[in-house]
């Protein structure tokens, strides 16, 4: 009997591991194809230049440049809105059925496929608002698929700092706001800057979203204005692998290494981040 | 004079009764110590009285309490009745900042950016909570990094700081050994001549020796209030006898 269980037990833990392993095998094998394929198409001039010859030489600087611009600009509104939104959620709604609604409403949005984001972002931002096919409305779009994800995460981050910080400042005479600022905010910044870089770097890939709001196939300059069409590297790297014929494959592998490249380290910033704070975290 | 008149106050957490039509009255920089029995409604009377009980929703509260005769809930808004009515948790919270900044936190968010100023406050408090000579030359370490007994003295020179009239405590000592608690009672009887203190306690020993007068409640009713000394000698109610005998609690 004793013996069954341990057999049952190494089964299990088999089992258990090959789950695991089977996870983080398509990791690998998409770092090593791509540092295999794509680092010898990486140069400074691959970096630094524009494109040439039809896109199937030069660099791709333009690309880089215009998602850098998407990602700071859709994070520059989507910070604020989705910290403000979950302060409000967390500290000052009522729980009622209008208070449930837009935690359900937020929810929701987390699950709406990309290609409809860039859809609404194209009636919206582009056609409606009449900002055209420009940065503006490709930022726009993007801050809207973030949302969810930093509203999720900075509501999680204020509400792990403890009640009796809250209740302690209040019984001083520190009115409410002042609590949330100079108290619950600071303890729960590390929490939230986390989880908004995870949702930047998590957008930054997206094709879908700027297809129709922003993405141009190609520009010979960089864009000069918000209300400017730029290149996006989710976006080059689908052009040069199914509309230009022959383009090198060195060059389509080295665009999704720097694309991949931009987002992990979007997300090792995150890591240190919290594993720097967590060090200092004191309660 | 009295310092605070209660008038008949009952407080319910959505219709659970916890304080049944309460009357009494706290005098002018007295102790006075609170005891019962857990459920008996002291830490909902602690709460009514700097209006923490607003915070929770499912709480209702009837009748009044005067502060210098002013309504705290009619005549003066909650931030107004906090600062001059604060209050010492159970457990010790320093907020996760340095020492000089726990104490300074108070004065600064009511408007003192006088950097002078707030030096003289800290120094002011900290001595006064008997915490001074401890900590004076790392007023700059993290207030989580200080004992329990430490911490609460912190506390307590934290509310200080932002010269209240009245101080609540609520069970101040549950988590400390007896030394540390002997320094908070003595930071107490210390601050007498310029507060006056609610002290609510499980320890009716305590009670007993910071405590002018002591209340005694039970199951939501003040049974007795008296000078210490005659309630513990001579209780006229055999509830109250029966209490600090050890018959129940």
């Amino acid at each position: 009997m004793k013996l069954k269980s341990q057999t049952t037990q190494k089964i299990a833990f088999t089992l258990l591991g090959l789950a695991a392993v089977t996870v983080i095998v398509p990791v690998i094998l998409i770092l090593v194809i791509l540092i295999q394929r794509g680092w010898p198409a990486i140069s400074w001039q691959f970096l630094t230049e524009m494109p040439r010859m039809g896109m199937r030489a030069g660099g791709i600087f333009p690309a880089i440049m215009g998602t850098l611009c998407l990602v700071a600009c859709a994070i520059s509104v989507a910070l604020p809105l989705g910290v403000l939104t979950a302060i409000y959620l967390v500290e000052y709604a009522k729980k009622n059925w209008w208070t449930r609604m837009i935690e359900i409403a937020i929810v929701n949005l987390a699950g709406v496929p990309s290609v409809v984001y860039g859809l609404f972002g194209l009636g919206l931002f582009v056609i409606f608002f009449h900002f055209g096919s420009s940065i503006l409305a490709g930022a726009l779009t993007l801050a809207i698929m973030e949302l969810p994800v930093i509203i999720t995460s900075s509501k999680e981050a204020l509400m792990s700092v403890p009640r009796s910080f809250r209740e302690a400042s209040l019984a001083l005479g520190v009115s409410k706001w002042e609590t949330i600022r100079c108290v619950v905010l600071p303890n729960a910044l590390p929490g939230i800057l986390t989880g908004s870089i995870l949702g930047v770097s998590r957008t930054a890939g997206e094709t879908a979203p700027i297809l129709f709001t922003v993405a141009a196939f190609y520009l010979p300059r960089l864009p000069q204005s918000i209300f400017d069409q730029c290149m996006a590297l989710p976006y080059h790297l689908y052009v040069l692998s199914t509309q230009v014929p022959n383009v090198k494959p060195a060059l389509q592998y080295g665009t999704a290494l720097v694309l991949v490249g931009m987002v992990f380290s979007l997300n090792l910033v995150a890591i240190l981040v919290r594993a720097h704070i967590r060090s200092k975290k004191q309660w | 004079m009295d310092k605070i008149i209660v008038k008949d106050l009952n407080i319910d957490y959505g219709g659970v009764p916890a304080l049944k039509g309460v009357n009494f009255s706290v005098k002018d920089k007295e102790i006075l110590g609170v005891i019962g029995p857990a459920n008996s409604g002291k830490t909902s009377f602690l709460r009514a009285l700097n209006r923490l009980n607003d915070l929770d929703l499912a709480c209702r509260m009837k009748g009044s309490i005067l502060l210098n005769g002013k309504d705290i809930n009619r005549e003066m808004d909650a931030e107004e009745v906090r600062k001059k009515v604060t209050m010492v948790f159970a457990l010790p919270i320093p907020l996760p900042m340095s020492i000089f900044d726990n104490v300074a936190y108070g004065p600064r968010r009511h408007g003192v950016k006088d950097k002078k100023k707030l030096e003289e406050i800290v120094e002011k408090s900290l001595k006064a909570s008997f915490l001074w000579e401890e900590v004076k030359d790392r007023l700059s370490s993290s207030g989580m990094k200080l004992s329990g007994g430490q911490q609460q003295r912190l506390c307590i020179a934290r509310t200080l700081a932002v010269e209240p009239e009245v101080i609540l405590y609520d069970e101040p000592c549950s988590g400390l050994d007896p030394i540390s608690t002997a320094k908070v009672e003595e930071a107490m009887r210390e601050l007498k001549s310029r507060y006056t203190q609610i002290l609510v306690t499980n320890n009716v020993k305590q009670a007993a020796r910071v405590g002018d007068r002591v209340a005694f409640f039970l199951m939501g009713d003040l049974v007795e209030i008296d000078e210490a000394q005659k309630l513990f000698t001579t209780p006229r109610d055999k509830r109250t006898n029966d209490y600090l005998t050890g018959r129940f609690g």
